[in-house]
């Protein structure tokens, strides 16, 4: 089983989290700053697996992690789940990604949480692997998409508008933005 | 945009400013929840999710978001799924409100509104969604779709786990799933299957051909990995499963390309070799195989593998330890790896790798390590695995405990580790233990005490100094072997020892006075009182400083103490020989005690321990008395004595013959050996289990401690043993022939070492009637235990209870359980059908004996109907339609079949072979309680215990003593 599936990025900001147990929601904060934690100390070059992070799990659990450029995706599994399997695992979903932003970047995650936890949904259900298949996920992902857009999606709803009526107290905002910028100037702050 | 103007005010670096932008950001969202325009509100909802993510608790917005849920909309219907399944459990009261929505969505023809309902369902079903869902989603298992059935059978084990009356009548269909001619619905049964089995594999036996099948025929290698992991859980249940894996596995092993799945099938045949592990010589070429790939994984450049690798090693290790330690060279290189993770890998197969032979030289390796060692969590890691290497199997591997001593005392040099504690244990119980090592122990000990300063570098956050603990008792303890008692009895009242910890000067203090008594003793008989008065001097002028301490307990001792001297000195200018009553004082030998034998003192007749000794003091008496009595004297401590004088001797006599008589048939006692000496007659005091291991002479060395000095010393020692052995006997000769003293492997047998000091070590105490093995771990009320039986409630049969689906009827036996299956079942006259099956059930068991074949037939029929088979049903093999095979006893019938093609012992008697632990096992968990925790007396119980001690043998023999002593206080 997969516990707990945490995307945060080298600030330990979440970008995406997904659990399969119940947690509060401050426990659940405390448990990616603790994942943080371990996680982040670590050099590239030693291997990927963690054992203890006492919060989630206990000694069953292990942290099986990769970093990618500013972000790391960490899963929390217990000891029914193939080590390197998981690794593959996680391979396998960001290649998904990819195919689906065409070159995810953070930026992605922060715009389209939602769209990356319906492309995890299909990869992992209820903490157990649905399909290994990234051509099968892509192909399923994309279905919904077009059934969406055939709704007239999102999009085209008054939301944005109701949203952005409200938004005059706010400084202009930036139309053309530097991806790279953005990932280092996030400050180190302390999650909320 | 929302989310955007999130990141910017990440951006703005100040926090306050976020939080009040969220907040306005929440208000604005509460607004939008209010519209009716259901765009607004999905919007909304998801803007939640993204807070959620941040750690807003939004679970005021439950109700929106079951509105969001119940659009008609998928993309709206998603949104809400989604935010359900990130802020929904089992305390959301709204979620009673969605059943009926999921159970529309589930049902509805556009697949993925059924398939977003599942998926959201699978992270907050609650039992009574999965009750009133559970029918709904079997349905769904049959589904046209592939990607409807894979996501229904996932969210099955879901539906277990909350509702476990379920997994009966929907167990065929998922056995059938397994055969699925999709992949993926394929291996998503084979993933809950995997996962159910692993909490209670023994009733998926039965499928052990089904899988087998599927392993020899699947090439999915997620599948693979699945099924062989679940082997290697059930392997250890069924031995002669074991001996089919093995071929399959190894051809595996050699094809495949995959190294998850490589590491997996290496995995499990460790596990079946651990499962045959008893007399099977001809799996040595699996084993070496094994092995042989785990290297190739350590060796890797990848990091990953040499990690699971080392994992994998230590799995073997454990029952074929020869077999790893040839990699010795390889692990040791391990060590020098520059990933923490790894390093601690290899620490742990060290463990196992140690003989007596190669003890010293691989602690000398570690030892090497320690002083590189940046971190010091990985430098305490290495203390402890140190002392953990040296100490395992009552210190089955030390042959040279001035070594072991000398590498104790270079460990309390490291600077700033937490495992000062841990050295001191050490020290005392080796101290205590090893009764020929004291001289050297204690020799070791003073001159520690006297470079205590730099131990005590700065005292505070400094756990080293707990080291002074263990020196001090020592020399005191010991102090019969101090060469110049005079200068450790200086060094320990050094006005420095006053920054101590609290505890440490009591010690200090109570072990100055054996000191004291020692000096009195040694220079009593001589002319010249000179240096018997010198001491007496040293310590009334010293003791001062200890009687002014904050803490309580070294005041108390200090003050008591210099009394004493003082008396003594008085006497000592009149010339009175006082050197044997004062050592009397501290006559009588402390033996280590196991670490819960008070516990096991049975309380005695009429004893309450809770009544008091004096009426409790009045209110309006001072409140520092309390605590004082409190903390220094134990409670039960002299009620004990006072009960103990009551007992007059005729009682004592008839009760230590009963003991003796219940050791003498007690297998697990040692018996007391005659020598060791007895002061006090304390029941339960005298029984010291002594172990004798006469092996050689002693050898002594002199001077200062040096472990390397003593791995030569030793090498030497050895090697002349040898000479001497190979003289002695003619035999061995060609056994010895060849064998270079550097190879490490080689078979020299460990008997040729012999241990260089005669060593006994004297076992802990337990009281008479209390076994050591009766571990305290193993309370049936533990809470662990309470959740393994919750985990294996969706299989156990006593628990079934009556469903629209299923049968009623509670369980009884296997027996009874295999003739059930044929009853037919229906949902609605539960009563009716209880009272029919009954009578059937009695049927059933006058046609027991019946042969099997008939049975089989009817098993055959009731296949037919679904709903009311068994999780156990058999197992169908393709080729043998009609063999479906009853669960656990009848089961054998398949599963033997199936596995008879190798010659095997009766399942009965493996059975049997698994659930009572073997009588090894007992002796084993002495060990483990011994090692556990090797000196049985926590440091603040030792200095209650000695000061009760202390008492105690002034009650008893020097009472007359004490009388004058008091006598002397008061005039």
């Amino acid at each position: 089983m997969i516990k707990a599936i945490l995307i945060f990025n080298n600030h330990g900001k979440p970008r995406l989290i997904r659990f399969y147990q119940y947690f509060a929601e401050d426990m659940q904060q405390q448990i990616i700053r603790e994942t943080f934690h371990l996680v982040s100390k670590r050099d590239d070059n030693v291997c990927n697996f963690l054992e203890g992070g006492s919060l989630i799990g206990g000694s069953d659990y292990k942290l099986i992690y990769r970093h990618y450029a500013t972000l790391y995706f960490v899963f929390c599994v217990d000891s029914s789940e193939s080590e390197l399997g998981i690794l593959d695992l996680i391979q396998v979903f960001v290649e998904t990604l990819d195919k689906c932003f065409e070159n995810v970047c953070e930026l992605d995650l922060i715009f389209h949480m939602d769209k990356v936890h319906y492309i995890l949904q299909e990869v992992v259900m209820g903490g157990m692997v649905l399909e290994t298949n990234m051509n099968e996920i892509v192909g399923q992902v994309e279905l919904q998409n077009r059934m969406e857009k055939s709704e007239g999606g999102l999009s085209a709803a008054p939301a944005r508008a109701v949203s952005a009526v409200k938004n005059m107290n706010l400084p202009e905002i930036p139309r053309n933005i530097n991806i790279g910028d953005i990932n280092i100037k996030v400050p180190s702050l302390s999650p909320f | 945009c929302f989310y955007f103007r999130l990141t910017l005010s990440n951006n703005t670096s100040l926090f306050l400013q976020q939080a009040k932008y969220i907040s306005t950001c929440i208000d604005e969202i509460k607004q939008e929840l209010k519209q009716d325009n259901i765009a607004v509100k999905a919007n909304a909802v998801c803007k939640l999710t993204y807070l959620q993510m941040l750690g807003y608790d939004v679970s005021w917005a439950a109700f929106n978001i079951v509105e969001v849920m119940s659009s008609s909309k998928f993309t709206y219907k998603r949104i809400g799924y989604l935010a359900a399944s990130q802020c929904f459990h089992e305390g959301t009261d709204v979620i009673m409100l969605t059943t009926n929505q999921i159970r529309k969505d589930l049902s509805s023809p556009n697949q993925y509104d059924t398939g977003v309902a599942l998926t959201g369902l699978s992270c907050f079903v609650t039992p009574d969604l999965a009750r009133d869902l559970a029918n709904d989603i079997m349905t769904l298992m049959s589904h046209t779709k592939p990607y409807i059935r894979k996501k229904a059978v996932l969210i099955m084990y879901k539906v277990f786990l909350k509702y476990p009356e379920s997994l009966r009548p929907a167990f065929p269909r998922l056995k059938e799933k397994l055969e699925d001619p999709d992949p993926g619905v394929q291996s998503a049964a084979v993933n809950v299957i995997c996962e159910l089995a692993r909490r209670n594999p023994k009733n998926y036996l039965s499928l052990a051909p089904l899988f087998f099948k599927l392993m020899t025929s699947s090439t999915n290698n997620w599948v693979l990995i699945k099924i062989i992991k679940l082997f290697g859980a059930l392997t250890p249940l069924e031995p002669r499963l074991g001996k089919k894996l093995i071929e399959p596995l190894t051809n595996l092993i050699h094809s495949t390309s995959a190294m998850s799945l490589l590491y997996e099938c290496v995995n499990t045949v460790i596990a079946v070799l651990i499962s045959l592990s008893s007399g099977m010589p001809n799996h040595s070429a699996s084993i070496q195989l094994c092995v042989q790939k785990l290297r190739i994984l350590i060796e890797d450049s990848d990091q990953n593998l040499k990690y699971l690798g080392l994992l994998a090693m230590s799995k073997i290790l454990k029952t074929h330890p020869k077999s790893v330690q040839s990699h010795k060279d390889l692990i040791l290189q391990c060590l020098d790896d520059k990933d923490e993770s790894i390093r601690l890998r290899a620490l742990d197969l060290l463990y196992g790798m140690v003989s007596k032979k190669n003890l010293m030289e691989i602690v000398k390796k570690l030892m090497l390590h320690v002083d590189k060692a940046e971190g010091t969590t990985y430098r305490d890691e290495l203390l402890t695995k140190i002392i953990d290497i040296c100490s395992q199997s009552n210190y089955q591997y030390i042959t040279n405990f001035e070594w072991y001593i000398s590498i104790l005392v270079e460990l309390t040099r490291l600077e700033g580790t937490r495992h000062g504690h841990l050295i001191a244990s050490q020290m005392l119980d080796v101290a205590i233990r090893v009764k020929a090592i004291r001289g050297f122990a204690v020799a070791q000990m003073a001159t520690l005490l006297d470079n205590a300063h730099l131990l005590t570098g700065n005292t505070q956050r400094n756990g080293i100094c707990e080291v002074l603990y263990a020196a001090a008792w020592i020399c005191g303890e010991f102090s019969e072997h101090l060469e110049d008692p005079m200068q450790t009895l200086e060094a320990m009242l050094r006005p420095k020892v006053a920054t101590l910890p609290g505890h440490i000067q009591a010690v200090y203090v109570q072990n100055a006075a054996k000191l004291f008594a020692t000096v009195l003793q040694k220079h009593e008989g001589e002319t010249d009182s000179q240096v018997a008065q010198e001491t007496s001097q040293l310590l009334i002028e010293r003791l001062p400083l200890f009687v002014q301490s904050a803490n309580l307990e070294v005041q108390e001792r200090a003050s008591c103490i210099i009394q004493l001297v003082k008396y003594i000195q008085k006497l000592q200018q009149k010339n009175v020989e006082v050197a044997d009553e004062v050592t009397a004082l501290f006559a009588g030998e402390l033996n280590p005690v196991a670490p819960k034998a008070q516990k096991k003192v049975p309380i005695p007749e009429g004893l309450d321990l809770d009544a008091w000794i004096n009426e409790p003091p009045s209110e309006s008496e001072s409140e520092d008395e309390k605590p004082k009595s409190k903390a220094v004297f134990a409670k039960e401590e002299p009620k004990h004595s006072r009960r103990h004088t009551e007992v007059d001797e005729k009682e004592l006599a008839r009760r230590r013959e009963v003991r003796k008589q219940e050791q003498a048939n007690n297998p697990f006692y040692i018996k007391a050996s005659p020598s060791s000496q007895k002061v006090f007659d304390a029941p339960g005091v005298e029984h010291i289990p002594v172990v004798q291991i006469d092996l050689s002479v002693p050898l002594k060395v002199p001077g200062m401690p040096m472990s390397d000095q003593y791995v030569k010393l030793e090498e030497e020692r050895r090697q002349k043993d040898k000479a001497d052995k190979k003289k002695k006997d003619k035999k061995k000769k060609r056994e010895k022939r060849g064998k270079g003293r550097k190879a490490d492997s080689g078979p020299e047998s460990e008997e040729d070492i012999t241990p260089a000091q005669q060593v006994d070590i004297v076992t802990e105490e337990m009281p008479e009637n209390a076994l050591p093995s009766d571990d305290d771990d193993k309370d049936p009320n533990d809470p662990h235990k309470a959740l393994d039986i919750d985990l294996d409630k969706p299989l156990a049969d006593s628990e079934k209870l009556p469903v629209r689906t299923h049968r009623p009827e509670v369980l009884k036996s296997p027996a009874e359980d295999r003739e059930n299956e044929s009853i037919p079942q229906e949902s609605k006259k539960k009563s009716s059908k209880e009272k029919k099956e009954k009578k059937k059930d009695k049927e059933k068991d006058r046609k027991r004996s019946k042969e099997e074949k008939k049975k089989k037939k009817k098993h055959k029929e009731v296949e037919e109907e679904l709903m009311e088979s068994q999780p156990e049903e058999a197992v169908q093999s393709e080729d043998t339609k009609e063999m479906a095979v009853p669960p656990t006893s009848a089961e054998a019938s398949d599963l033997d079949f199936w596995l008879s093609s190798a010659p095997v012992p009766p399942a009965a008697q493996v059975r049997s072979l698994t659930l009572s632990p073997p009588p090894l096992l007992i002796p084993l968990s002495v060990c483990r309680v011994v090692n556990e925790r090797l000196f049985c007396i926590s440091p603040s119980g030792l200095s209650r215990f000695l000061t009760s001690l202390c008492l105690f043998s002034l009650l008893f023999t020097g009472l007359a003593h004490f009388c004058l002593f008091a006598y002397a206080c008061f005039s």
